[in-house]
């Protein structure tokens, strides 16, 4: 018996070397011939930026324009310049209406504490309600005012109080 | 637990005073009155002692520089403190030393003496004397805790005004206003209490939350005050004993600028619901808000009459804002303000006399008229002066001066004839001041 299952054993051993044999490697094929192709010009190239992402405040200020809208000393009426931007915002809003924003009412210092943030509802309404009035569901949107707490612009001059009487529809990030 | 007497003071060996004479007085009618000159020596004690709150010497030395600072800044008196003048020793508190006193050039004499007591209060005594007559006019005692000496201070300076003007007393008094610190667009903003001559400061907010507008209670135990907690700008109702606080109401939208009835029962204040803002009260234990106003202009900054009958506020129904005058109940709406430019933060002066404003007219001024609307005067020039408020007795404006391009704001005071224009001294900048009440 000893003697048979060595004999195997050895014959299994030759057969498991000569599968372990290395074959010889393939010859590769030759390379292409060079690309004779005139060069393309370099084309200047910005960052690399991605698409913003649907229903973000970076695809609402790409979509809209600007999330800000200006009014006159005491106003808060919306002239053409407002309705224009306003209407990109309903429209974007409109098609992402599972976005909750936030419309600020803001006003420049020369007023008084409790009339400015009384104006500065004011202005905040009368943005809800041009949004409203073109489409956007009430559900969307709230209102706040901050009255003269919180410019943008910090002078004491007419430039600053233009940027300061303001709504700004606050999309979270 | 506070504790405070008013007593006569009954000292043994009393010089009998000299027969009354014609009386000195500071006359204030005239609107600029040359300041009278008061001597007020440091005050002695009977008997050195260590209490809580220093050495009656020492506090001998601070009673006296209280009364003098008092006295001084209402701008009615010259006066010549502790430092300007000699001690004196205990038994002159009762005999005072004429000769030498009108040597000094001073009219009137303030005397007294801190004294420890064997209960761990202090008293206070506090004289005043008509230099020229040689005669005592009137005397009081003042029992404290030490760590109400000031009070105290401010007791004795009330005792000696109101005896020498014949107005109310006002010294005794603290202030709650909004502590102001950072960039003009991004403020950080603390309710703050105080001293009415800035001792005592301490904040009861943490900066966390846009605070506006507090006004304290007829009794000075409450404040109500809006803020913007939670993104929801809204009026609390703040105790200062315990430090807790409440809505005034449950409200969808937005309530802001609030103020209590002189019987503390009400609150009067605004919502501003869909871009119209009214005023409404409500009861100041909670309830429903009762509506006064309807205009679709905006109604706000309403302040009640001292007897509580009426409300005097700002609204804009006309075009721009204006003051106007209505009943408690929101009947009988009247405008009051026919003057050129535009009228705001109107209230009424404890004495029932005067309602101060705001003008806005180039810059914004602090002015005041009768509750009629007549009598128009403006008493102050700065570029932003606005939301006034008043000292207990009706006679002191505080308000809020910002600085043009810094947005920086600063308490300050004026008297109502509109001299004697100061800072008031505050750790930070500050705004929306409301003087409380006499304290009692």
């Amino acid at each position: 018996m000893k003697n048979i299952t060595t004999k195997l054993l050895l014959t299994a051993s030759l057969i498991a070397v000569a599968g372990c044999a290395k074959k010889k490697p393939e010859e590769l094929p030759p390379p292409p011939p060079a690309q004779t192709t005139p060069a393309m010009p370099e084309q200047p190239t910005g960052p690399v930026s991605s698409a913003p992402v649907p229903g973000s405040r970076a695809d609402f200020l790409a979509q809209a324009g600007s999330d800000t809208v200006l009014f006159d000393t005491d106003q808060y009426n919306l002239d053409s310049e407002d309705t224009a931007v306003l209407a990109k915002q309903a429209a974007w809003l409109k098609a992402n209406p599972n976005v909750h924003v936030t419309i600020e009412g803001h006003c420049d210092e020369r007023g008084t504490r409790e009339y400015n943030l009384a104006l500065g509802d004011r202005r905040a309404n009368s943005v809800k309600n041009f949004l409203v009035t073109n489409g956007v569901s009430t559900g969307q949107l709230s209102t706040i005012s901050y009255g003269k707490e919180r410019p943008v612009a910090m002078g004491s001059d007419e430039a600053s109080w233009a940027q300061n009487r303001r709504a700004v529809t606050v999309v979270p990030e | 637990m506070k504790f405070f007497r008013l007593l006569t003071m009954a000292v043994t060996g009393l010089v009998a005073a000299a027969p009354l004479q014609a009386q000195i007085r500071v006359d204030i009618t005239g609107g600029i009155a040359a300041p009278m000159p008061i001597a007020i020596p440091a005050m002695p004690t009977p008997a050195a002692a260590n209490t809580a709150a220093g050495s009656t010497a020492a506090l001998g030395r601070q009673v006296a520089d209280v009364i003098t600072n008092d006295l001084k800044n209402s701008g009615l008196f010259a006066p010549l403190g502790p430092g300007s003048v000699r001690p004196v020793a205990f038994n002159q508190v009762v005999s005072p030393d004429f000769l030498y006193w009108g040597g000094t050039g001073a009219q009137a004499l303030v005397q007294g003496f801190v004294q420890a007591n064997g209960d761990g209060t202090l008293t206070v005594g506090c004289y005043l004397y008509d230099v020229f007559a040689r005669s005592e006019m009137t005397r009081q005692g003042f029992v404290v805790p030490p760590a109400q000496w000031r009070r105290a201070a401010h007791k004795c300076a009330d005792t000696v005004y109101t005896r020498l003007t014949g107005e109310g007393p006002y010294f005794d008094s603290r202030v709650v206003y909004v502590s102001e610190t950072g960039p003009k667009n991004n403020r950080t903003k603390r309710l703050a209490i105080m001293d009415q001559d800035g001792a005592n400061h301490r904040f009861i907010t943490n900066g966390q939350n846009i605070v506006l507008t507090p006004r304290y209670s007829p009794d000075g135990s409450k404040i109500v005050y809006m803020t913007f907690a939670g993104k929801q700008p809204r009026v609390y109702i703040y105790d200062v004993g315990t430090g807790t606080q409440r809505l005034i109401v449950q409200q969808a939208n937005m309530t802001f600028s609030p103020r209590f009835s002189p019987d503390g029962r009400y609150i009067v204040f605004s919502i501003a619901v869909n871009g119209n803002t009214d005023i409404y009260r409500v009861s100041a234990s909670g309830g429903s808000p009762q509506r006064l106003t309807t205009s679709p202009g905006i109604d706000t900054a309403a302040s009640y009459s001292p007897d509580g009958s009426k409300i005097v506020f700002e609204s804009d129904r006309s075009g721009v804002q204006q003051i106007y005058v209505m009943n408690a109940d929101g009947s009988n709406q009247q405008r009051i303000s026919f003057g050129s430019g535009r009228y705001a933060t109107p209230v009424w002066s404890p004495r029932g006399d005067l309602i101060a404003f705001t003008k806005i007219g180039g810059g914004f001024s602090i002015g005041v008229m009768t509750p009629n609307g007549g009598g128009e005067k403006i008493l102050t020039g700065g570029w932003q002066d606005e939301g006034p408020s008043w000292s207990p007795n009706g006679r002191v404006i505080m308000f809020f001066r910002t600085g043009q391009g810094s947005g920086k704001a600063d308490l300050w005071l004026v008297d109502l004839t509109g001299v004697n224009e100061r800072p008031v001294p505050t750790p930070l900048d500050g705004s929306d001041p409301s003087w409380g009440p006499l304290l009692p």
